[in-house]
């Protein structure tokens, strides 16, 4: 369809100042954002309205987003647009309308109340347009940091900064960035653990996805300060669209001359590749992701010695996750005080969350550490289908969060204490129709996939409290059974080589300490109270 | 196996070669490598395993030992068809795992198997990164947000039927 441009009107009053952007994440992708953009691009072409594709805008369970922006208007969000519906839309506002159909409210809470750090220009940028990254302040901290800081000054600043891995463990990054700088040796590496495992985690896509120069950035400022001149990124298989944006995004900037031989003419020189991770969620462990990096077997290795000390191929090698690499530039670019401004104290700086499950919007989310659960909540709009039950954190390494405790505030000792994780940052919302110990038998399922099968307590351990949990859900377990089961995580807990074993018990362990009548209930009166498992008496529903 | 076949055959061990001497044969690039030819064969035979293992000279154990460690590799021929169901966290609480019993059932294949006329296979994914379209399943390479037990047995039927008219 063709709209004609309005006459008599200046171009600035309508198509001049008029910008559109399309949501091109994977969700939105997968909702139709293609043809939306097809669709606006072929009525409108580049002018006089910029149409532009973008990444992540953050809602994504309301996609296709579009985003509208025009001189002397407030920015609008429209949802789950049509090719139809955005020229529609569209037309509306270029005869001087904003049309109410589809628009998110002004204030709307997922976007409005987010603190966007991390995902800064998320949503925003073109991803696949190395200008429109510059243009938005990309690689301006790569510059400042190789033309006017040593290599100690920018350890002793991200060390200042308090950031902590956002891989899960909450390593602090400084000294680990200074291990590595302080180690000897010729050769150096670089890694971005892009793996990503967690079923429910969705950040780091979104970031290499929607902002890859960022990821970019990171990890050749931090090339630069442990004197590294070469990394990589180790991508999750299930994401071949951040592969394809980060591949593209690092041949750009290497013919920009900001990664490879002598960068910005500084004489530092750093190459980046991309490694495909194959469908093992334990090469999210970075002594297994090592390992994958060098092409052989994912299997984790006794630590230490740490990458630090001894990474691939011998050499010390800094690991860090993708959204650590995605603060640096900030950092470098704000300082570290600025940084420490944002979050709580031992908690700096921003977390973002992938919120999904029983909530009215699911997407992306980055806030402060420090954020109670009841607020994350309240931007996702709340809690849709039945009343708040729990939220699982940390996904098959983490546990839940009851109703009573959803003031906590959540950041990594907090959550620790609940007897969960912060873990990545997936963060999964059930209503009371879910049952916990189906959650708990699910996740035990998955750790028995997905463990390598190198040590015996978590091979043959997830297996058998899988076992157990099945008998649980299906009506025929005893008592003792529950009894064993506890036992039976204890001893993975302690015996395990790595933390895939180690902490495959959480959610069994947790869903215990929160939910223990429900178990009884299975067990006793062979009932499930939400009715998820199938056994006598309740609906068959499994 | 026609002229035609045979040609194709030969692209895509052009194309493979082409891959390893991008990476230099080098034998840490082994997991690319077997990216690269499973794109192209649509999985791994013996054959092919016992090439890349000779290009990069490496045992063919070790080539065999990584091809089986990792979910991605495929070690049998695929459907013509593919049904991949997400049965991540935000899929299964909303009825992803249900979904693929039934399709399970439905198509009398077992989940990670092939029909045994080589039209489908069925198989799981543990999260796609996309839960807000839960649950989610992709049939050959297009998404299916919020998916049906219904809808999606008449698109996977509608494909199935489908092929008899295209050669
Ligand atoms: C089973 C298992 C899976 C893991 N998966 C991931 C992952 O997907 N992404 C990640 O960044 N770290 C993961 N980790 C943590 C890494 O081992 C490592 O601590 C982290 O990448 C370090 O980066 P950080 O200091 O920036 O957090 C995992 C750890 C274990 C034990
Ligand atoms: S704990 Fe599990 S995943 Fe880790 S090494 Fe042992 S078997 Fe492998
Ligand atoms: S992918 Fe479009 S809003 Fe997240
Ligand atoms: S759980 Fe299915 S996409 Fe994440």
């Amino acid at each position: 369809m063709k709209t004609p441009e309005p006459k008599n009107e200046k171009p600035t009053v309508c198509g001049g100042g008029l910008k559109i952007s399309v949501c091109l994440g994977s969700p939105c992708l997968a909702s139709g954002a293609e043809g939306v953009l097809r669709a606006l691009r072929e009525a409108w072409g580049e002018k006089p309205i910029a149409v532009i594709g973008t990444g992540c805008m953050g809602p994504c369970s309301r996609g296709p987003m579009i985003r509208i922006e025009r001189d002397g208007y407030p920015t609008a969000y429209y949802e789950r647009m049509t090719p139809q519906a955005a020229c529609t839309t569209v037309a509306a506002y270029l005869a001087g309308a904003a049309p109410e159909q589809g628009r998110l409210a002004p204030d709307f809470p997922f976007i409005a109340l987010q603190t966007r750090v991390v995902l800064e220009q998320c949503g925003r940028i073109d991803p696949c347009d190395l200008n429109s990254a510059r243009a938005a302040g990309g690689y301006r901290a790569l510059a400042h940091a190789i033309g006017k800081m040593t290599p100690e000054q920018i350890c002793c600043e991200i060390g200042a900064s308090g950031l902590r891995g956002r891989g899960g463990g909450g390593y602090p990054t400084g000294t680990k960035w200074e291990l590595v700088r302080a180690a000897s040796g010729r050769r150096k590496y670089v890694v971005a653990n892009g793996d990503e495992g967690d079923p429910g985690a969705f950040m780091d896509r979104t970031l290499m996805e929607s902002d890859p120069h960022r990821l970019l950035e990171g990890m050749a400022i931090a090339g630069y300060a442990v004197g590294a001149r070469d990394g990589f990124i180790f991508v999750r298989g299930e994401y071949p669209l951040a592969a394809q944006r980060l591949g593209a995004a690092i041949v750009d900037a290497g013919k920009a001359g900001l990664l490879g031989r002598n960068i910005l003419g500084s004489g530092f020189s750093f190459r980046i590749r991309l490694r495909i991770g194959a469908g093992a969620f334990v090469c999210g462990e970075e002594t297994a992701l090592m390992a994958s990096v060098m092409g052989r077997r994912g299997q984790p290795v006794i630590r230490p010695p740490y990458p630090a000390q001894r990474g691939l191929w011998g050499s010390s090698t800094l690991i860090n996750n993708v959204e650590t690499f995605g603060c640096i530039a900030p950092i470098i670019r704000n300082g570290a005080a600025w940084f420490r401004s944002v979050g709580t104290p031992g908690n700096s700086g921003t977390k973002v969350f992938s919120i999904s499950g029983d909530v009215a919007t699911e997407g992306v989310l980055e806030v402060p550490l420090g954020t109670p659960l009841r607020e994350l909540l309240a931007m996702a709009g709340g809690v849709s289908g039945g009343s708040f039950k729990a939220a699982q954190t940390g996904g098959a390494s983490g546990g839940c969060i009851p109703a009573s405790h959803m003031d906590v505030p959540v950041d990594y000792e907090s959550l620790k204490g609940l007897g969960t994780i912060m873990g990545s940052g997936g963060l999964i919302v059930m209503n009371d129709q879910r049952c916990m110990t189906d959650v708990a038998r699910f996740f035990m399922h998955f750790c028995q996939d997905e463990s390598c099968g190198k040590c015996a307590p978590c091979r043959t351990g997830t297996q058998q409290a899988a076992r157990l949990l099945d008998r649980i859900a299906a009506g025929e377990a005893t008592s003792d059974d529950i009894s064993q089961l506890e036992q039976l995580c204890r001893f993975m807990r302690e015996t395990s080589l790595c933390g895939l074993g180690m902490a495959a018990p959480t959610p069994v362990l947790s869903t215990l300490r929160w939910f223990r009548e429900e178990y009884e209930n299975h067990v006793r009166d062979r009932r499930c109270p939400a009715g998820v498992c199938a056994m006598e008496g309740t609906p068959c529903r499994d | 196996m026609n002229v035609h076949d045979s040609h194709r055959a030969d692209d895509r061990h052009r194309a493979l070669e082409r891959v390893m001497q991008q990476h230099r044969l080098r034998p840490d690039s082994l997991i690319e490598i077997l990216h690269a030819a499973q794109r192209q064969f649509g999985w791994l035979d013996r054959d092919v395993l016992g090439l890349i293992a000779a290009r990069l000279r490496l045992p063919p154990s070790l080539v065999y030992g990584v091809a089986s460690f990792y979910h991605a590799f495929r070690l049998e021929p695929p459907g013509r068809h593919r049904c991949t169901v997400c049965t991540g966290t935000s899929c299964h609480l909303k009825g992803g795992s249900r979904l693929l019993q039934q399709l399970e059932q439905h198509f009398g294949i077992a989940c990670g198997a092939t029909a045994p006329d080589g039209s489908l296979t069925l198989e799981n994914v543990r999260c796609l990164g996309a839960c807000g379209l839960a649950p989610l399943i992709v049939i050959d390479d297009e998404a299916c947000p919020h998916a049906s037990f219904g809808p999606v047995v008449e698109r996977l039927t509608a494909s199935l039927d489908g092929e008899d008219t295209s050669p």
